[in-house]
């Protein structure tokens, strides 16, 4: 049987989920260039923000029906809230110091919100159990979604059309297009560009939190250091896109899901190459995959050269 | 009657170095005035000074009656004070259209705007005929002419132009001079920061020479453009 239609709809799903949460690297940076290495800890903050719904706000046995959605406001609530927090108190104070002090506050920042979920949150030394959605897995020819995918199917081009509009329609959006291509100057046309920041830290947590909840629905547990390794994939998807690109971002992560995706299924199929095959693989693959963009195409897949910065 | 705008004493620094050390002028309503002098003298530091990008050391910046001295940068272009930037500074990966609504990022009377956007292409024919163009593709001058129409958006009470012909072909920066000229007679109050003195003194109601950090002549744009000093340090003449 076939099975290539099948990875490369696994691969548009890990990947729409790494362009979620790769979106939000992609607008830090493109305001304010910094990357925000706690990014990946704002995703699964989001996560456990949706878990503690479930489990502390609502009533045993709600139904999915009602509580996914309340779910996912409490993932944004608390990815924002860290987010912004993060903003005005970690790297505000350092938005004029060397460049090498907002990141080295980054992976700071990371390893304390691992460190204080694991320590604060209750039974979260392992992995916790993230409610599923019922029913069984849907069959489009033969390829197989599994429910908790479904999520993802729905949510990743939602987001990515809902962000489009906010960008390019909204005076807001365009004085986000203008604080990244000329903060000073976007100063002089009128624009708040500290709230800009603000905002765009907000929106990238936003889509971070539905990124959690995905991920939650897809492996059915959650744990305090899952936004590690996807944070680093988020972030190569970024890259790979082109960062400071939000479409770029969405692509990045879908480009980035599938190659890694057919890589872990295929390559052990070449001579020499039996023991690469396994999942475990799959990270390296995916990196693999940055090196070789970053070699040969340094600025990108959408990414433009930034000469235009007269 | 109190002018447009009183500057008093201003002083700029940057670290330890003061780059502005006490100047002092007023604008008003209706006239062209004009700082001219060599690079490093102060004058774009001044202009950005005024619009805040800038935070003074010392001294009053009082506008239209109220002190600007406190008064975030974003703030400023909804009291009246718009800015062109030197090296004019346009939005490169949006179109024209956009970046003339981005100079009228604070109003919100579509119609009013639409009629504005409209006269920057009477002004302009140019940036009318490339309204869908990305501004990064523009030529240098008509980047500047971009920087002008999208200062004007904002309908401003003092229109602050910091070296407008910087850069430019002599006949695009005639053209530049001509539409100063243009809003001038239409009651355009402008601070008119230049390096190309005789163009600007031409137009100029009143004039400043700065010299590193300060203004050492101030007079009229006819006395200034006769003056012995100023024709032998800023005119070529010997």
């Amino acid at each position: 049987m076939n099975e290539l239609p099948q990875q490369l709809v696994n691969g548009l799903l890990l990947g729409s989920m790494y362009g979620l949460v790769a979106i939000g690297y992609t607008m830090v940076y493109g305001i304010v260039q910094l990357i925000n290495f706690a990014h990946g800890e704002i995703f699964m903050t989001g996560a456990f923000g949706a878990l503690t719904v479930y489990l502390y706000v609502l009533p045993d046995g709600t139904s999915m029906a009602v509580a996914l959605p309340l779910m996912i406001v409490g993932a944004i609530v608390v990815a924002v809230a860290v987010a912004v927090g993060a903003e005005r108190f970690a790297y505000r104070p350092l938005r004029n110091a060397p460049r090498l002090a907002p990141l080295i506050t980054a992976i700071g920042l990371s390893l304390a919100l691992q460190q204080a979920v694991w320590a604060w949150y209750p039974d979260a030394k392992s992995s916790v159990t993230f409610p599923q959605i019922d029913g069984g897995p849907f069959h489009i020819g033969n390829v197989t979604i599994q429910t908790g995918d479904i999520f993802l199917l729905v949510a990743a081009p939602v987001s990515m059309a809902v962000l489009a509009y906010f960008v390019m329609k909204t005076r807001t959006g365009r004085g986000m297009q203008a604080t990244a291509q000329d903060p000073d100057t976007a100063k002089l046309m009128g624009v708040n560009t500290d709230r800009i920041i603000v905002i765009a830290f907000a929106l990238g947590a936003t889509f971070a939190a539905i990124g959690g909840v995905a991920y939650g629905l897809k492996y059915g547990e959650i744990n305090f250091r899952m936004g590690f390794i996807l944070g680093l994939k988020a972030f190569t998807a970024a890259v790979l896109g082109g960062i400071g690109n939000i479409y770029g971002a969405m692509i990045g992560g879908v480009v980035l899901g599938i190659a890694e995706t057919l890589a872990s299924a295929y390559i052990s199929n070449i001579p020499g190459m039996e023991k690469f095959g396994s999942q475990s693989w799959a990270d390296v693959w995916a990196f693999v995959l940055l090196i070789l963009v970053l070699l040969f195409r340094p600025q990108g897949l959408l990414g433009e050269r930034v000469a235009d910065r007269a | 009657m109190t002018a447009l705008l009183e500057v008093e004493d201003l002083r700029v620094a940057y670290g330890k170095i003061e780059a502005v050390k006490g100047i002092s002028f007023k604008v008003e309503a209706g006239e062209v005035v004009t700082l001219i002098g060599t690079n490093g003298a102060g004058k774009t530091t001044t202009l950005r000074t005024l619009s805040g990008l800038l935070k003074p050391v010392g001294g009053q910046i009082r506008f239209d009656g109220k002190s600007l001295k406190k008064t975030p940068a974003h703030q400023i272009v909804s009291l009246g004070l718009a800015h062109s930037p030197e090296g004019r500074h346009i939005f490169p990966r949006m179109t024209i259209e956009d970046n003339l609504r981005l100079g009228a990022f604070l109003r919100s009377d579509r119609a009013g705007i639409e009629k504005d956007i409209q006269r920057a292409y009477d002004l302009f024919p140019i940036l009318g005929e490339r309204r869908k163009q990305a501004a990064g593709t523009l030529s240098g001058g008509e980047q500047q002419m971009l920087a002008m129409g999208r200062a004007l958006m904002s309908q401003p009470k003092l229109l602050m132009l910091d070296e407008p012909s910087m850069g430019l072909s002599p006949i695009m920066m005639q053209k530049i001079m001509a539409t100063i000229a243009e809003l001038k007679s239409q009651g355009t109050t402008i601070l008119l920061v230049e390096q190309n003195a005789q163009a600007a003194l031409s137009l100029a109601d009143h004039g400043h020479v700065m010299e590193v950090g300060s203004i050492v002549l101030s007079g009229t744009g006819q006395n200034l453009l006769h003056d012995e000093s100023v024709r032998k340090a800023y005119l070529g003449e010997d």
